[in-house]
């Protein structure tokens, strides 16, 4: 809960003058140190600190890089070779940013998903929630313009199709897609101006991720139970508690993520992209990178060029305005035995549409990638409206305090 | 209410059912992978987690590619002093040299504007055997010889499976580190070729080969027995000549391999005892809270 | 409570382990973002050259590049020898023999940068000025150089910079 007094006490004279000026260290106390937790959450609420380390990775491993690119069709495959071959620890640093990406794709999927099942995006959390779908929205392009800049024949390909999407439009569509070009195709203007976004858009990204925390930190954490805090025992201050368990998953994380990074770097990328992009060879199958898969399905689910274009945008739209598609009370998809099956069906679609993504758009697979995109959509624009109406849930704690000791105050200290 | 959601819920369970065994059971249109016959999986010194490279096989891979495959194909991101470094064919410097001399590089312009020739430096890029693109296809009956430095990258295998199973497939291949897909496939083909079946009609100059995607290649079978001689008693078998560029043309691709797979196990190791050591306090500095 | 107690302890050394756990982590992280902005492998192969003087006839310079600088080399003459022998090294700014600058009397290797504010000094043609004592002369501030190199006239602190090299047989030397 938002509470304006501040106990913190600058311990010498510097922090007492600095204080009275600037009170940054007031600010960091307030909002990591002291700050009240919800003594309950889970692991799922470890990934916020994860994925601030994911990019604090990518955005230092990426202006490394900067340094050793060359941002130019005839020099920018080459400049990354350079970079692995000669440059010293070229290739753990090329390859730390590139598995980065999709490490920090993973953990933001995990993190969305948990918001969805605990109802984090429910009032007073929706400011929270369009912040992060905003920045998953950044994240997508900025991944989207880094994968282009190798100028593989994948980077070069899959901006070509993307950026001839915006061909649909009607009327201004070709005007819009040369002006994103530079040019009447995809070529050199497009590469540099690809490289100066991608340097651009991760500052903006934790501009972002500092709003959403701040808009966290007006109303507090959600936790597993969907019961607010009533009072001080429900909750724990951040530091010890909960520095300590973030610390502990970033490091967890960091054995995945290493474990691609020095044994299987190039599993999670595309063989055609060690191709230089040639304008003249189109790859017999264009595949973006695992991440995009699911919104890639639902783009050639629809065989209308502009409607399949209207979808993909809309998946993600759709995101936006669930605060107010959902209209159930209960915050956690545990406590709404109705709605839970319908919850682990979109699950299982989005990972199946994921899958489908990879594969070519005809037969069975073009059948089960429209049967998954409609309900995509009607979990979304149907479910969630009529279940919350019609639900009847379980029964609540009365309070975080009494889930976490028992009802008859059996001691039991959460983790 | 409730109970035609209810309803509805059992229809589209029912359904969905339905849909996933039909095509559970008509699983051989949708095999993973594409046509032609499963490329196996082989055994490389260099696959896995605690793989690295054989130097005694990538100096042999060298000669073959020196011998038969430099004529048609380049490897210009990389360097002779590569030959030297450490983790790859670890070459004598005046091994080294001595490769680099055999090449001619153009290094500037004369007083006249004329280009200036010079024998290879250590420091030079690998010198290809044609100036362009184009001389090169004009050479190779309008066919690229594709540049080697990055070519065990650039290629992949697809496994025929049934596509339910992928996804074990795929973790498979995670826990076991499989990265070798690209020199798998080389190797595949450079042992691939054979006559073609009856019915098959070859194209002017193509060559039929069993795991090339269409089966017809450009690029006549390149390697045959005792087609580069060994220094080390090697049997110089034809499958052996194969084993060994591909090995040559993997390290061509990922150099720092060997250093890069030896840190990651001190990597690991230290993270792991980190984790642990965080478990230990993440425990500890929660108890606190039992009273 | 004793148990307390021994509690408190664990969490101390665990804290402490963690803690230093963390520092070399990051040391260890660290060290590579650092090290890449280093000279890369192609920038050190480049280290050092070799140059052939077989075709460099007595009283000719050439320049090379070495490292990004102009390397003078020149066959000195009889006569551009005696001179520098002979010089008088109490008077000069920044006193050598030039003994202590050419290994071989008749080959001078020196770097061609003006150690007054980095300009290219002239002399390495034959039809270029020399200067007033034979060797080089700076045209942007007036600096002249003997035989030898060593600043006679003019503004530059110390006499051009002899570069680390070797003869490596009597007609190759090795820069850098």
């Amino acid at each position: 809960m938002s509470d304006h007094s501040s106990s913190y006490v600058p311990s010498n004279g510097f922090t007492r003058w600095l204080d009275e000026r600037l009170p940054i260290i007031r600010l960091m106390y307030d909002s990591f140190i002291v700050f009240p937790t919800p003594r309950n959450l889970n692991y799922l609420w470890t990934f916020g600190g994860i994925l601030t380390f994911c990019l604090v990775a990518q955005i230092i491993t990426g202006i490394v890089i900067a340094m050793h690119f060359v941002p130019h069709g005839d020099h920018a495959f080459a400049s990354v070779e350079h970079l692995m071959r000669d440059v010293n620890w070229g290739d753990l640093i090329r390859y730390t940013h590139a598995v980065g990406a999709s490490m920090f794709f993973a953990a933001a999927y995990i993190h969305l998903f948990r918001g969805l099942y605990y109802g984090s995006y429910k009032s007073p959390r929706e400011i929270i929630w369009i912040f992060g779908v905003v920045i998953l929205l950044l994240m997508i392009i900025t991944a989207f313009m880094g994968y282009s800049l190798v100028w593989g024949q994948m980077s070069f390909w899959a901006v070509t199709v993307i950026t001839n999407l915006f061909t649909a439009i009607p009327i201004v569509g070709e005007g819009i897609t040369q002006w994103i070009w530079g040019g009447y195709s995809v070529g050199d203007p497009t590469l540099n101006r690809l490289f100066s976004l991608h340097y651009l858009f991760p500052f903006i990204i934790a501009a972002l991720v500092g709003l959403h925390i701040w808009a966290l930190h007006v109303v507090g954490s959600n936790n597993p139970t969907g019961v607010e805090v009533k009072s001080k025992t429900d909750t724990i201050p951040f530091f010890p508690f909960y520095v300590i368990k973030d610390g502990f998953m970033v490091v967890v994380f960091m054995l995945l993520f290493s474990w691609f990074v020095f044994y299987a770097p190039n599993y999670l990328g595309h063989s055609d992209n060690f191709i230089e992009a040639n304008p003249l060879q189109t790859p017999p199958h264009i595949v973006p990178e695992w991440y995009f898969l699911p919104f890639y399905a639902i783009l050639r689910a629809i065989p209308d060029k502009l409607f399949g274009v209207i979808a993909m945008v809309a998946a993600i739209v759709v995101l936006f305005v669930i605060p107010w598609l959902d209209t159930s009370k209960i915050k956690s998809v545990s406590k709404r035995p109705l709605f839970m099956p319908f919850f682990w069906l979109f699950v299982i679609t989005c990972f199946a549409l994921g899958y489908l993504g990879a594969k070519a758009p005809e037969g069975y697979f073009l059948i089960a990638s429209q049967l998954f995109t409609a309900y995509y959509f009607i979990f979304f624009i149907i479910i969630m409206p009529v279940i919350g109406l019609i639900e009847t849930p379980k029964e609540l704690p009365d309070s975080i305090t009494e889930a976490v000791e028992g009802q008859s105050g059996k001691e039991g200290a959460s983790s | 209410m409730n109970s035609i959601l209810k309803t509805i819920t059992k229809l589209t369970a029912l359904f969905s059912a339905a849909v996933v065994s039909g095509i559970i059971f008509t699983s051989s249109a949708l095999a993973a992978g594409g046509t032609g016959p499963e490329i196996k999986r082989q055994e490389w010194s260099f696959g896995g987690f605690n793989g690295q490279y054989d130097k005694a096989q990538l100096q042999r891979g060298f000669g073959v590619y020196k011998e038969v495959c430099a004529s048609c194909h380049g490897m210009k991101l990389l360097s002779y002093r590569n030959l030297i470094q450490k983790g790859g064919p670890e070459f004598s410097k005046e091994q080294a040299l001595a490769i680099a001399k055999e090449a001619t590089v153009i290094d500037g312009v004369d007083a006249d504007g004329e280009p200036k020739e010079r024998p290879g430096k250590l420091s030079d890029r690998f010198q290809g055997p044609f100036k362009n693109e184009n001389e090169a296809r004009s050479a190779n009956n309008g066919a690229y010889p594709p540049d080697f430095s990055v070519l065990a990258k650039a290629r992949t295998i697809h496994r025929h499976v049934p596509w339910y199973t992928e996804p074990y497939y795929w973790g498979y291949d995670m826990v076991t580190a499989y990265e070798e897909k690209g020199s798998d496939y080389i190797y595949a083909l450079l042992t691939g070729y054979g006559t073609a079946p009856k019915g098959v009609v070859m194209g002017d100059g193509m060559n039929y080969n069993k795991y090339f995607p269409g089966h017809q290649i450009a690029m006549a079978a390149p390697l045959s027995e005792d087609a580069v001689e060994y220094a080390d008693g090697t049997p110089t078998t034809m499958e052996q000549h194969a084993k060994d560029v591909t090995a040559f043309m993997a390290w061509a691709s990922e150099p720092h391999l060997n250093a890069r797979k030896n840190l990651g196990k001190r990597v690991q190791i230290y993270l792991l005892i980190f984790a642990f050591l965080l478990f230990l306090a993440k425990k500890s500095v929660w108890a606190r809270l039992k009273h | 409570m004793s148990s307390d107690h021994n509690d408190e302890g664990r969490r101390d050394f665990l804290m402490v382990a963690a803690g230093s756990f963390a520092a070399v982590g990051a040391a260890g992280a660290l060290w590579p973002l650092v090290d890449q902005m280093n000279p890369d492998a192609s920038a050190k192969a480049l280290a050092s050259i070799e140059v052939d003087l077989s075709p460099i006839k007595e009283g000719q310079a050439v320049t090379v590049m070495w490292r990004g600088k102009p390397v003078f080399i020149r066959k000195r003459t009889a006569e551009e020898i005696k001179q520098a022998v002979s010089a008088d090294t109490t008077d000069m700014r920044d006193p050598q023999v030039d003994g202590d600058r050419a290994k071989k009397p008749e080959w001078l290797v020196l770097i061609g940068i003006c150690t007054h504010l980095g300009c290219i000094p002239r002399g390495q043609s034959t039809g270029d000025v020399h200067g007033d004592f034979g060797g080089w002369f700076c045209p942007c501030h007036g600096s002249h150089y003997d035989t030898s190199g060593r600043i006679r006239k003019g503004p530059a602190p110390t006499n051009l910079e002899v570069p680390p090299y070797a003869f490596i047989s009597d007609t190759k030397i090795k820069i850098g």
